[in-house]
């Protein structure tokens, strides 16, 4: 069982939830979050001062998968999250962390294992 | 929580007792100069320079205009009044501005306050609108109507009054458009006295009121009626495009169909009546929303956009709507007399009831009786009872309420059907509710209200008042549709042809990146409602740095 963590632009959630559920992957938890990377941030201005905003807000996406839905899982979120002209990805189009997971467990029924995810 | 500790740490910072000035303060001070010299040869300083140049021409424009127009108000004066003055062997002595007060003081007053109320429409509108689009594109929306104040308002300074209200010298082009010098910039006005001669509203022209707030008060009609445009549109056009489109649309379309029906234009001489706008302001407004609509296109990810960031926003916009339309509609009888408190009361009860009857329409249809539904048959009873709030029979208020509930309810849904993307019904609520006022006028008039203020006059020269159905005249039903009628094709065509133009030589609509992250930021560079969680992680530019 893996645990991936996908930090991805808010605007290309819809994308992603759809190509996940093209892999049958159905499971899936959104967060708002705030970050930055080598995308800089974005300018403000009041009443003619500029101010530099350094945090970008993107979405993190948290999937557990069993071994056989990693790697269609990581094609589907590479694919659906770039953005700019043509789907060829740019800077800011996030990151993606694999991690193992020791366990999961249903709350409703107390079902453990790879049966619960 | 965390700002009051931080304005704390400020304060607590500065009142240290050792120096008068702050720390370095004063050297800070000094640099300021140096910089004020740099940015003297910076380019954005020509453009202040620009506009210095602008105000310095429009002044002396002025000072030329001045010489020659109240001579020529002063002419026209003494053609109308030829038999006295050719008595007359020594004028009148004056003694003063009071002495010569033809207005009357309540009736003034009055028109101050509703002037006024007219103006609150416009953060009214903005609220309602800003409230139901998405929070990335808030004050963006908001910006649509409070840019209207500022370019409308300058433009009807300059010559948009003249276009709407001035009486032109030849009664072909009178029909059509007011082309009168000594309204333009506002250089023949005459402060002291009451009007005369403005002919086609109620009233027959004779305001006891002076020009100057019959002006005022007529120029926030011209605000709000473009502002309304930016329904339709919501989202997705620029900024630059917009504050050009609403110059070229209250030129082109408002400006004229005004002239059409208050200025005493063809409209008004066939008989057709608009007690305070239904034709002029929303008719035209939600017809042009809608042509708009469909040559910009819509919006991205469309239909999966109806994410309002706060009804709370619409619901106190829609309440200060409401409050400000008693200004636009018992206004309009442009006196404070006993036409303006039935205008009163025919607003308030027909507002009443199609908010009830929208709540009871989408009950009806959803088992819901929606907040933003009872705001939005409130705004649709304000738009139906605008043309005939100072005409119908008082107790056809409610009849006319009920009828705009439901069928602007139906209104808002009939673009589902077509695929147009009319982001905040403009179109929906607006010309429909406008054009189903417009008719019922012309079904509830009753000479109860408007005899000896408009209308045909008899032998000794009264108006007998503006007969409907109600009181057998049919004819009145089939003049309000013309006039209707004309207004739809009018603002449509020109709406079109204004577009069209402007698309030639510019990109009207914003990019897809900036769609995409909101306008907000995108056109305006700032952010609304997305509030900053972290905002010490802001930094402050350099002068001048972007």
């Amino acid at each position: 069982m893996k645990l991936i963590i996908a930090i991805i632009q808010p605007h290309r959630l819809e994308a992603v939830k759809q190509a996940l559920t093209d892999v049958e992957v159905f499971r899936l938890t959104v967060s708002d979050v705030q970050g930055y990377g080598r995308q800089k941030g974005h300018t403000e201005y009041f009443r003619g001062q500029a101010m530099q905003v350094n945090l970008i807000r993107k979405v993190r996406l948290e999937i557990a998968v069993n071994e056989n839905f990693v790697q269609p899982t990581v094609d589907a979120i590479v694919k659906a999250a770039r953005s700019g002209p043509g789907g060829k990805g740019q800077i800011g189009d996030g990151k993606m962390f694999i991690l193992p997971l020791d366990n999961v467990i249903r709350v409703s029924d107390g079902t453990a294992g790879s049966d619960a995810i | 929580m965390e700002s009051l500790i931080r304005q704390n740490a400020l304060s607590c910072g500065a009142t240290e007792p050792s120096r008068f000035f702050g720390k370095g303060s004063l050297e800070e001070l000094l640099m300021g100069f140096s910089k004020l010299t740099k940015l003297a040869r910076a380019s954005t300083i020509r453009w202040m320079f620009g506009l210095a140049a602008v105000v310095l021409v429009m002044t002396m424009a002025g000072q030329l205009f001045a010489q020659t127009a109240p001579a020529s108000a002063a002419a026209t004066a003494a053609v109308a009044t030829t038999a006295p003055a050719a008595t007359t062997t020594a004028p009148a002595p004056v003694t003063g501005a009071w002495a010569q007060q033809t207005y009357d003081t309540g009736s003034t007053a009055w028109m101050l306050a509703a002037t006024a109320l007219v103006m609150v429409m416009m953060p009214g509108l903005a609220l309602y609108y800003g409230g139901i689009v998405r929070k990335k594109n808030f004050l963006a929306t908001m910006m649509t109507s409070y840019s209207a104040l500022g370019v409308i308002i300058v433009q009807w300074f300059l010559f948009g009054y003249m276009l709407s209200f001035g009486t032109s010298t030849n009664p072909m082009v009178q029909k059509f458009i007011g082309w009168d010098p000594s309204r333009l910039m506002m250089l023949g006005l005459d402060p002291i006295n009451a009007i005369t001669g403005v002919a086609g509203a109620p009233g027959g022209g004779q305001f006891p009121v002076p020009e100057t707030i019959f002006n005022m008060f007529q120029a926030m009609f011209a605000v709000i009626t473009p502002a309304l445009i930016a329904g339709s549109i919501a989202e997705r056009m620029k900024y630059g495009a917009w504050c050009l489109f609403i110059l070229l649309w209250g030129t082109l379309v408002y400006d004229p169909l005004a002239h059409f029906i208050w200025g005493n234009g063809w409209l008004a001489q066939l008989g057709a009546v608009d007690f305070a706008g239904g034709t002029v302001v929303h008719i035209s407004s939600g017809v042009s929303g809608l042509v708009a609509a469909i040559m910009i296109g819509k919006r991205k990810g469309f239909p999966n956009v109806i994410q309002p960031n706060s009804l709370f926003n619409t619901l106190t916009g829609a309440g200060l709507l409401w409050f400000g339309w008693y200004g636009f509609n018992a206004g309009s009888a442009n006196a404070a007399n006993g036409l303006a408190c039935a205008a009163f009361l025919n607003t308030t009860v027909a507002t009443a009831m199609a908010g009830l009857a929208w709540n009871f329409a989408e009950w009806m249809h959803h088992r819901r009786a929606t907040s933003l539904g009872m705001a939005s048959g409130f705004v649709a009873g304000l738009v139906a009872i605008t043309p005939a709030c100072g005409y119908v029979a008082l107790w056809s208020s409610p009849i006319i309420g009920l009828a705009a509930g439901i069928v602007c309810y139906w209104g808002a849904q009939i673009k589902t059907i077509f695929g147009y993307d009319d982001a905040l019904d403009a179109f929906g609520v607006h010309a429909i509710g406008g054009f189903l006022g417009a008719v019922l006028t012309g079904v509830f008039a009753s000479t109860a209200l408007s005899y000896g203020l408009a209308g045909p006059t008899n032998a000794a020269g009264v108006p007998q008042g503006v007969a409907g159905w109600i009181d057998g005249n049919f004819h009145q039903v089939l003049l309000q549709i013309l006039a209707a009628s004309d207004a739809v094709v009018y603002a449509g065509v020109v709406t079109a042809i204004i577009i069209f133009v402007m698309r030639l030589f510019m990109e009207i609509r914003v990019s897809e990146q900036v769609e995409i992250e909101g306008l907000d930021l995108g056109i305006h560079g700032e952010v609304g409602l997305d509030t900053n969680t972290f905002p010490e992680q802001s930094v402050a530019m350099p002068f001048g740095g972007s």
